[in-house]
């Protein structure tokens, strides 16, 4: 990677040296080093329990690092940094007692939009992720990639600059993956965010993302980075394309060795 | 065997309503059958067609005492919902103030209400004492509920309520309270029967006072004078009060839940 390129724009954010304990004496994450760059696809992947959530989390500001910092260079505080995430669970994680309408405007309203202004970028976002029929539905009411789809564009709705994804589509069948995948790369680039995906998938993380960061466990760290430099827009074409098998194998290989030094089996 | 299966639930739904029906019609054929035969007299087992007179002549007096006591059962019973989730909401802010009051909750449940009641009688007006009674039996299952609700919330809907730094107030509002709300219900749901409990204890033990008038008063006083007939159509008056201030609560707790709560979802998907 060039060093130009620290020097020419700064990380949107950055993790710097961080390591995390838990009470229970567990070290989930040590010494590990992340620059996310605005407008990078970021995929996290590892094995379980190699941390990948907890740093998602410590990015977000919902767990404080017990070692190192998380620098946001680009904006005048770490607070204000903190302010332009959205975040979405591995669950759909919908209050279920509110219509899906109600669930996406919940961010707003927390934030205490005018309630105008805040309908009209509730409907531009289900419009954008194809909900605007079910808007009045419940998410009992809802399959698991739609629930999942009104998680999405209730992270949107504040227009983050970051958009953090904790294994958003692990638990949802693969067509629906693979949809949810692609309607996911083009807002991203109709959007022109930035998103983190912690995944546990070489084939996702290889077909999203800009730049695969492989983990390593016990105690969670970066063991490599793969760029993937196939071009967007990616389709259908794209995950049967030679270079895609290629860069598959090489992040398999590169799982495989950060496996071997986290003595995982 | 599928098509089968429809017809089969709807054969055991006629079957939970008929047959505590036929029990009932049986039971009280037999009862009627019992004390024709053996002459009983109706002081001392009145039957249950002499009941059901008593409850016709005497419907005046008897629908006057049956509004009493609903009435105070749904005062103590507003107030026991207040109480309740008020206390379990101060509770969930304030630690220091759990820690201080939580014991006292618990004893005013576990000292049984009949020997509270003549205590009470003595420091309270009459009214007072009865809704008293009714409060302190009522409120500690929509306490005990509220708390617990308050205590379940998702903890990935808590993350997200706190990366959007939502204030405490909005945190309980939109989304502890939605959260405990079938918990909440729950209590109500119990705490609905209790309530009548609690008057009825009260009232049964200002009956020798004499000025209340409530169903429970209205069979002391029967009692004292002998006229079990009387007692036995108060007594049914009771139980059909308590069924439905059940049902009641039962049709509030479906209305509110059916869009979204587990409970309250049909069985077939």
């Amino acid at each position: 990677m060039p060093p130009a390129t620290a020097i020419s724009f700064a990380p949107l954010v950055a993790l710097r040296d961080v390591g995390k304990a838990f009470p229970n004496g567990t070290q989930a994450l040590a010494g590990l080093d992340l620059e996310v760059r605005s407008g990078e696809f970021v995929a996290l992947l590892g094995p379980s329990g190699c941390g990948k959530s907890t740093a998602l989390r410590i990015v977000a500001g919902l767990s404080e690092p017990s070692e190192g910092v998380v620098e946001w260079p680009r904006t005048a505080n770490a607070a204000q940094g903190g302010s332009r995430i959205g975040f979405v669970f591995q669950e759909p994680t919908l209050m279920p007692w509110a219509s899906v309408f109600d669930n996406v405007m919940l961010p707003l309203t927390l934030k205490g939009a005018p309630a105008a202004n805040a309908a009209e970028r509730v409907e531009a976002v289900l419009d954008r992720v194809g909900l605007a029929a079910g808007r009045h539905s419940y998410p009992r009411e809802l399959s698991g990639g739609m629930r999942m789809r009104v998680s999405i564009a209730r992270a949107l709705v504040t227009e983050p600059q970051l958009l953090l994804m904790d294994e958003p589509f692990a638990a949802l069948d693969e067509i629906t993956r693979f949809k949810l995948n692609d309607d996911l790369l083009r807002m991203w680039q109709a959007l022109r965010t930035t998103i983190v995906f912690v995944t546990h998938s070489v084939f996702e993380s290889v077909y999203l993302s800009s730049r695969v960061v492989v983990m390593a466990a016990r105690p969670g760290r970066v063991s490599s980075e793969v760029a993937i430099d196939a071009p967007y827009p990616r389709d259908q074409n794209f995950r049967t394309a030679p270079e895609y098998s290629a860069f598959c194998r090489r992040i398999s290989d590169a799982l495989a060795r950060a496996m071997a030094a986290g003595g995982n089996a | 065997m599928k098509p089968r299966a429809p017809a089969h639930e709807s054969r055991d739904r006629a079957l939970r309503i008929a047959l505590p029906i036929v029990v009932l019609t049986l039971g009280l054929a037999l009862w009627e059958f019992v004390v024709r035969i053996e002459n009983i007299p109706p002081y001392v087992l009145p039957a249950p067609g002499l009941i059901l007179r008593t409850l016709a002549a005497d419907w005046a007096l008897l629908s006057h005492s049956l509004l009493v006591t609903l009435i105070t059962t749904f005062e103590g019973f507003m107030l026991a919902a207040a109480g309740g989730v008020g206390l379990a909401v101060l509770f969930n802010q304030s630690r220091l103030v759990e820690y201080s009051l939580y014991p006292y909750a618990v004893i005013l449940q576990v000292t049984p209400i009949v020997a509270v009641a003549p205590l009470l009688l003595i420091y309270l007006p009459q009214h007072g004492a009865v809704l008293a009674c009714a409060w302190i039996v009522a409120f500690f299952p929509v306490l005990a509920n509220t708390t617990l609700g308050l205590h379940s919330v998702d903890r990935n809907l808590a993350d997200l309520f706190s990366l959007y730094s939502a204030s405490r107030g909005q945190t309980l509002w939109r989304l502890k309270l939605p959260s405990a709300l079938p918990y909440i219900l729950g209590g109500l749901r119990i705490a609905g029967g209790l309530a009548l409990i609690g008057a009825v204890v009260a009232e049964i033990a200002a009956g020798s006072a004499g000025a209340g008038s409530g169903l429970a008063y209205r069979i002391a006083e029967s009692g004292y004078r002998l006229n079990i007939p009387r007692m036995f159509a108060a007594l049914l008056l009771l139980s059909v009060a308590g069924i439905a201030i059940f049902y009641l609560l039962t049709l509030i707790n479906y209305l509110a839940l059916r869009r979204w709560h587990e409970s309250a979802l049909a069985a077939e998907r």
